[in-house]
């Protein structure tokens, strides 16, 4: 078991014809998704990948041959917004946006819409959803984590890959790791994602990896000591970030006082999760 | 990007804001002339992206043309927080009866932007919030509908303005939304909107700050940037699509990916040594790309060790390999340098490396003793 994503998953790709969109099109198929169908405009009728995917106009069509029920979104940041939009509108349950870059009044519009129609959104600019063994969506490179007990949750990428890595050469493995993405506005917050793991049953612990910038980790705290019996470990990146300098990812920021990374190691751990120092001491932690 | 005063005024004024007439000048004899213009009493207002002006002396009131050319001379020549003043804006002077503070920025908790407006105006409006925060008003604006017409009503309701001006302060707020949706503005600001000698509403004082993520669909703006207020290493780096941050440490560090290169600062910090700076260089960098920010950080002569900490995931370890081998080449550091490669063809890339006279690491925390022992050795010769 598994949270998001499993063996059935019916995968759609947008933005299946450009460069990253192809790599990890073939990759996410290598790996054994069930990749379903892509959706290019213009291109539909034609097919893909040594011809065992089928291209679409629109995602509506897409869906309605296939009866794809999760859509992966790679097209560049200035249209990112509308495909999410189209995916919502098409009905997908589950829409993950790897695409980075995509302004902030555009998410914003974006969350709305998509809170109106009970859709869940995981991204943008994360690196998507892996249960290993059994389906990858996204780029998360699918040989660096196994099967096993332990959920993860990030908002980072390659960070999230150390952890995977480290885990792995522990014989440590993994239910589900979901990248939620290092945006300001994104669709799934830790919260979200601790409840999906809290709830599922083949998910023993939980690792939580954040980063400065926000309020996201205190609230993650809140609900993990009023809601969750199964324990959780943490690391925060950027103990060393000065204030008011945006580290990379736009949501990266310490702004007002606020998002500083030692407040949200405060908050864990008066939330008794143990809070790691570097990134390879997290597999100690673990039970 | 942040935007100057001036620039932030006049995208105001676009929407119907009104502002004082001023203009920008980049020397004395052309503030001069602008003070003649506006009848000799005006205001000489020092353009930096920096707060704190006032206070550096470089907002000051002239009483004629000829000593708005004295005050310019003054502060075209004097620097504001380490950054030295090359233009002043030429405001006509204005007298005030009162000042309110109005500003729509993004609240990233309620996912939406929040209009605020306070009738303290003038001062920084974190320390209002922080002294009488029920002073401040928030509303929040649903990002499908906009800003209505009754929330600015509201708003001049509730900081207490005077009825006779609750037409022009709506119309001035819907030109502040209409200004930061337009422009794609993370903070647009008017602080102080003033109560003017007659009894108008005027903007005296603006700040806009675009978000970066936007300007592709905003090429006007994109414009506006002020080259002369970055530093050389930032102009550099965005040129080649690289997220680079100097600090004060010695350490150059190069990562691919943004939490990654937080947390190899840290693991830098946890063992003794402090990073120089912050490199992202992306995902799927290319050789040239890497030699590019290889250059970057041996730029920061502070540099006396560097560590390179790659997870090839989408990233190639034998492209970053090679990249670094051409940034060698070149550059002939003098300085070691600590490569940590793991993942998509890693055995490749640390071949590569081999060949070179590279410190090589197994993990971060490895990786990240080996850098710090560097420093302590190149001190120590």
């Amino acid at each position: 078991m598994s949270i998001l994503i499993n063996k059935h998953t019916r995968l759609l790709v947008q933005g299946i014809t450009g460069r990253e969109g192809l790599f990890h099109s073939e990759q996410m198929q290598e790996y054994g998704t069930r990749l379903v169908a892509g959706v290019r405009p213009g291109k539909g009728g034609e097919w893909v990948l040594e011809g065992k995917v089928p291209l679409f106009d629109t995602v509506k069509q897409a869906v309605e041959a296939t009866g794809a029920n999760c859509s992966a979104i790679f097209v560049p940041a200035r249209s990112a917004a509308d495909a999410m939009m189209e995916a919502a509108e098409a009905g997908l349950p589950l829409i993950v946006c790897i695409t980075e870059g995509i302004p902030v009044q555009d998410m914003m519009q974006v969350r709305r819409y998509i809170d109106q129609r009970g859709v869940r959104l995981v991204g943008p600019n994360c690196p998507g959803l892996l249960t290993p063994g059994e389906s990858k969506v996204g780029i998360i490179p699918g040989h660096i984590a196994i099967p096993g007990d332990v959920g993860v949750v990030s908002r980072s990428g390659t960070l999230t890959y150390e952890v995977l890595y480290a885990l792995q050469q522990r014989g440590r493995g993994v239910s589900t790791c979901v990248g939620i993405g290092g945006d300001p506005i994104n669709g799934t917050g830790f919260t979200d994602v601790l409840a999906m793991f809290e709830d599922d049953p083949n998910t023993e612990e939980v690792i939580l990896i954040g980063e400065i910038g926000g309020t996201d980790e205190e609230r993650a705290a809140d609900f993990i000591s009023d809601k969750m019996t199964k324990p959780v470990v943490g690391f925060i990146a950027g103990r060393t970030a000065p204030p008011g300098k945006r580290m990379g990812h736009a949501g990266a920021i310490v702004e007002g006082g606020s998002g500083l990374a030692a407040d949200k190691i405060q908050a864990l751990q008066a939330a008794r999760v143990k809070v790691a120092e570097y990134p390879e001491a997290i597999p100690e932690l673990l039970r | 990007m942040k935007l100057h005063e001036y620039q932030s005024k006049q995208l105001f004024a676009q929407q119907g804001i009104p502002i004082p007439r001023g203009r920008m000048a980049m020397t004395a004899s052309e503030a001069k002339a602008i003070a003649e213009e506006l009848g000799g009493r005006v205001v000489v207002k020092s353009q930096v992206l920096v707060g704190g002006r006032g206070k550096a002396g470089g907002i000051r009131l002239a009483k004629t043309s000829d000593e708005a050319e004295d005050i310019a001379t003054q502060i075209l020549a004097i620097q504001i927080k380490g950054l030295p003043v090359r233009k002043v804006l030429i405001d006509e002077a204005v007298n005030i009866q009162a000042e309110i503070y109005l500003g729509i920025t993004n609240d990233r908790q309620a996912r939406c932007p929040v209009i605020i407006a306070s009738g303290e105006g003038g001062v920084e409006i974190e320390e209002v919030a922080r002294r009488e925060p029920e002073k401040i008003v928030r509303i929040a604006i649903d990002p499908l509908l906009g800003l209505r017409e009754y929330q600015a009503r509201y708003l001049a309701a509730a900081i207490e303005l005077p009825r006779e001006n609750w037409r022009e302060f709506i119309a001035i707020a819907l030109g502040l939304w209409e200004t930061f949706r337009r422009t794609d503005s993370t903070l647009a600001e008017i602080n102080p909107l003033v109560v003017d000698g007659s009894g108008k509403l005027l903007a005296l004082d603006g700040k806009i700050v675009v978000d970066d993520n936007a300007l592709f669909r905003h090429p006007e703006i994109a414009e506006m940037r002020d080259i002369d207020e970055e530093a050389p290493s930032e102009r550099e780096a965005r040129k080649y699509g690289l997220s680079y941050i100097q600090l004060d440490g010695d350490i150059g560090c190069m990562v691919n990916g943004a939490g990654l290169a937080m947390a190899t600062m840290d693991v830098i910090q946890l063992h003794g040594g402090q990073p120089a700076n912050f490199l992202d260089i992306g995902g799927g960098a290319g050789a040239e790309k890497v030699a590019a920010a290889f250059d970057l950080i041996l730029s920061d002569r502070k540099v006396r060790a560097v560590l390179i900490n790659i997870f090839g995931g989408i990233t190639r370890c034998d492209e970053v390999a090679r990249g670094i081998l051409m940034a060698m080449d070149t550059a002939k550091p003098k300085v070691p340098i600590v490569a940590r490669l793991v993942g998509t063809n890693e055995e490749e890339g640390r071949r590569l490396l081999a060949e070179a006279n590279l410190i090589t690491a197994t993990s971060l925390v490895d990786a990240a003793q080996k850098a710090v022992a560097a420093v302590g050795e190149v001190a120590a010769s």
